[in-house]
């Protein structure tokens, strides 16, 4: 049970920054929803690093552990993705929020109902 | 020679990422110098880049692209470069690797084409413009982000080079930044795709959970392993496939598209066109490499029903993303008066022709010898292939035309410029090569391509076959709009005069000049670069092989469909005899007009241009106001489903992929 507590973690993360991207129209909250989805996608990535059992395989060690018994260990791959991946996300937000800064001096517009010059 | 030419096609993988990036960091350096050697430092990226792919394109694609054609780039230590696609060691699992077969080379041949046309032509086109340096490092990061997105050969380096194409993307079209819309349009994109990232992201992770490895070959051959699938594949490609319909822009996942397309500087919209058809290339290349290699065993017997049922699923979605693709793009062009917005609806409408002819192929495929695949399924997806570079070319050069008119009319309004013909006679030729060839009118390119989807379509079901042909008559019917508009009518004071500056010219004419080519010798092309990309995604060699040109000097230039033939040359040949003759007969009738005659007298379609003394005005957007009216029912929701809000497309998206999921898992 203990294991898959991340997991749950992860589906109420990407839930409630949905739910925010969906419905909220405040500009600033829908770039908090962008980086709690993806903060939950990350745990997600980080959680299925922790595995036991027979599909385990180290991906630094080429060949498969096949004899004894089957360690628990942490793989580092999905730590590498994920560090990846919060460096993108730290690259978008920043450039969200710069559009965001922009569009407010422009238009002195806080939300995405206002937000609709291009339509149709 | 041998053994440094060797070394080069086989670290040429990484050399084409690693010379457009190491160019686009170093290009604000050398800007601090000089403009003029920034411009050759960004010239000569591209060009080594161009170079280094047409190159290895030749080493892949000689003997009609076989496996053993394939490159491998493995990072880090290892075996770099075997020259070996089918074999693949543990070490090829755990660690990054570019795998360039015959359709990634393909897409990388487009890609190198339009961004040496994109480049030469921003060389005047941004001359006016603060930030060039920037400019053009985004513009060879979007580069070195296309060619890594199709070379890959790893989910997570996928998903890498998504965002790093994403942001580039975004940078450029927020370039303009003295206008706020183009913020607008690149937040909604950026919003779009990232979310749309995100669950790529997500699919990575329960990939990686599932199998432990990333490397799509491996993915290949671990899916359905045991000839049975389980929840997660089904999950996984649900995910993908609205994932990548996203970024290639298919309908109902396209609302982003236009406003980034229309508020990005003409140059860098025809290098998005490129980046969205690298989203199409992973959809295709997730469908048939990943889910489609354990499908049959190497004898060719069938050994996962499962897995062909879920592909060809996959292949169905495909198929109604494309139809609805078509039409709503279509429609919705004819009725805008933004001219780069009206061309970004086309953008979409014509990616529901590559999503279709592909669909197609994955809806019927197998591998039997007398099957409907064989019949027309690959037929559908040469067309559907062909048509992916043909369309990034005539839709390159017509963003690029559209740049050149805005340049000159200082205005995106359709109904506020007109005349521009009598100055800009090459840009007028230019736009008239692109529009026939969108619109599917012989001898162009864009009729080829869509003649073989047209046939298969027709054959797979009669209605899609019609469908197709009616968005090629609307697509004409919307560009004439734009020709009436912007090249027609009397000299106009208020735009500027003359043409536009040399490298813009020279920019359109390059692309000009290949649809050309393809236009002319369709055969050749298919034969040498659409058969071999076809036949490395689907593992179905060309039914049809074509003769040397100078065994049978017409029948190579003929390109065969299965059902028939199509000579361009012969066409030609047609057009110009009953070119002749019809100046024959003008030259014996009289000359000019009768003065004070009817003949005198201006006319609009049909009717005269003045009543009781005053013109009679119809703004050239409204051009189609009966069409519209009639189909008022149909245009009232459309406008309304487009509103703007960035919340409710992020809700069709979630809808699509939810949509999209459920029907593979459950079906």
């Amino acid at each position: 049970m203990l294991s898959e507590m991340p997991y749950l973690v992860v589906v109420a993360l990407i839930g409630i920054g949905l739910y925010i991207i969906l419905f909220k129209r405040n500009l600033i909250k829908l770039a908090m929803g962008i980086v709690l989805v993806e903060t939950g996608v990350n745990l997600m990535l980080i959680a299925t690093a922790y595995s036991h059992g027979e599909r385990l395989s180290a991906p630094i060690i080429t060949s498969m552990i096949t004899e004894g018994d089957f360690p628990s260990i942490s793989m580092p791959v999905p730590h590498a993705l994920t560090l990846t991946s919060i460096v993108i996300g730290v690259a978008t937000t920043a450039l969200l929020l710069a559009f965001f800064m922009q569009l407010y001096k422009k238009f002195k517009i806080t939300s995405t109902d206002e937000m609709r010059r291009l339509r149709g | 020679m041998s053994d440094i030419y060797t070394w080069f096609i086989e670290s040429s993988p990484a050399l084409i990422i690693a010379i457009p990036l190491l160019f686009a960091f170093g290009t604000p350096l050398v800007s601090k110098i000089n403009k003029m050697l920034r411009n050759i430092w960004v010239m000569l990226g591209v060009v080594l880049t161009a170079g280094l792919t047409y190159v290895m394109a030749f080493e892949v694609l000689k003997d009609g692209g076989g496996p053993f054609n394939t490159i491998v780039y493995i990072f880090g230590a290892g075996e770099n470069g075997s020259v070996d696609g089918t074999a693949f060691d543990a070490l090829q699992n755990v660690r990054i690797t570019f795998f360039v077969d015959g359709m990634a080379v393909f897409m990388g041949l487009i890609m190198v084409t339009v961004a040496l046309a994109a480049i030469i032509y921003s060389f005047g086109f941004i001359k006016k413009y603060s930030g060039q340096d920037k400019y053009f490092s985004l513009l060879l990061l979007l580069l070195a982000a296309n060619l890594g997105m199709v070379f890959t050969g790893d989910v997570f380096n996928l998903f890498v080079w998504f965002e790093v194409s994403s942001v580039a993307i975004c940078g450029l079209v927020a370039f303009r930044s003295n206008r706020g819309e183009s913020f607008e349009g690149a937040a909604k994109y950026l919003i779009y795709s990232t979310v749309a990232g995100l669950l790529f992201l997500f699919a990575i992770g329960l990939l990686y959970g599932q199998y432990g490895h990333l490397n799509i070959k491996y993915l290949g051959s671990a899916i359905g392993g045991d000839g049975s699938l389980i929840l997660v594949d089904k999950i996984v490609l649900g995910i993908i496939v609205s994932v990548f319909a996203l970024k290639a822009g298919a309908v109902p996942v396209h609302m982003a598209t236009p406003d980034a397309y229309s508020e990005a500087p003409a140059p860098i919209t025809a290098m998005m066109v490129t980046a969205s058809q690298a989203g199409l290339y992973a959809l295709f290349r997730t469908c048939f490499t990943m889910y489609g290699d354990n499908i049959y065993d190497m004898a060719g017997n069938l050994r996962a029903p499962d897995m062909l049922e879920l592909v060809h699923g996959a292949g169905y979605i495909m198929v109604v993303l494309g139809v609805i693709s078509m039409f709503v793009g279509v429609t919705l062009a004819l009725v805008q008066k933004d001219i780069k917005r009206l061309m970004a609806y086309h953008a979409i409408s014509q990616t529901g022709y590559m999503l279709l002819g592909v669909g197609i192929g994955l809806a019927v495929y197998s591998m039997g010898g007398t099957s409907a695949f064989a019949d027309f399924g690959r037929t559908a997806m040469s067309g559907g292939i062909f048509h992916i570079f043909n369309h990034a070319l005539y839709k390159g050069l017509l963003f690029l035309t559209a740049g050149a008119i805005i340049y000159k009319a200082g205005t995106r309004d359709l109904n506020k410029m007109g005349g521009l013909g009598r100055n800009m006679k090459l840009t007028a030729l230019f736009f008239i090569i692109g529009a026939l060839a969108i619109s599917g009118i012989p001898p162009a390119n864009g009729f080829a391509s869509k003649l073989l989807i047209y046939e298969a379509a027709f054959k797979f079901n009669p209605l899609i076959g019609a469908v197709a042909m009616m968005v090629s008559l609307l697509t004409l019917a919307s560009f004439v709009k734009v020709f009436y508009s912007a090249f027609m009518g009397p000299k106009n004071p208020e735009m500027k005069q003359g043409e536009v500056p040399r490298s813009m010219l020279i920019g359109m004419a390059v692309l000009a000049g290949v649809i050309l080519v393809f236009s002319f010798a369709p055969s050749l092309v298919i034969g040498s670069i659409v058969d071999p990309a076809v036949t490395a995604l689907s593992g179905v060699g060309p039914t049809i092989t074509y003769p040397g040109i100078a065994d049978q000097p017409i029948a190579a230039f003929t390109m065969l469909t299965g059902q028939g033939g199509w000579n361009a040359l012969m066409f030609l040949v047609v057009i110009i005899v009953t070119l002749i003759i019809a100046l024959v007969i003008r030259m014996l009738g009289n000359k000019g007009t009768t003065p004070g005659g009817e003949g005198g007298k201006p006319y609009l379609f049909g009717n005269p241009t003045e009543v009781d003394g005053k013109p009679i005005v119809i703004s050239s957007s409204n051009l189609y106001w009966g069409f519209v009216r009639a189909l008022k029912k149909y245009y009232d929701p459309m406008k309304k489903a487009h509103s703007g809000v960035i919340n409710e497309y992020v809700f069709w998206f979630v809808a699509t992929a939810g949509i999209v999921i459920l029907v593979l898992t459950f079906l």
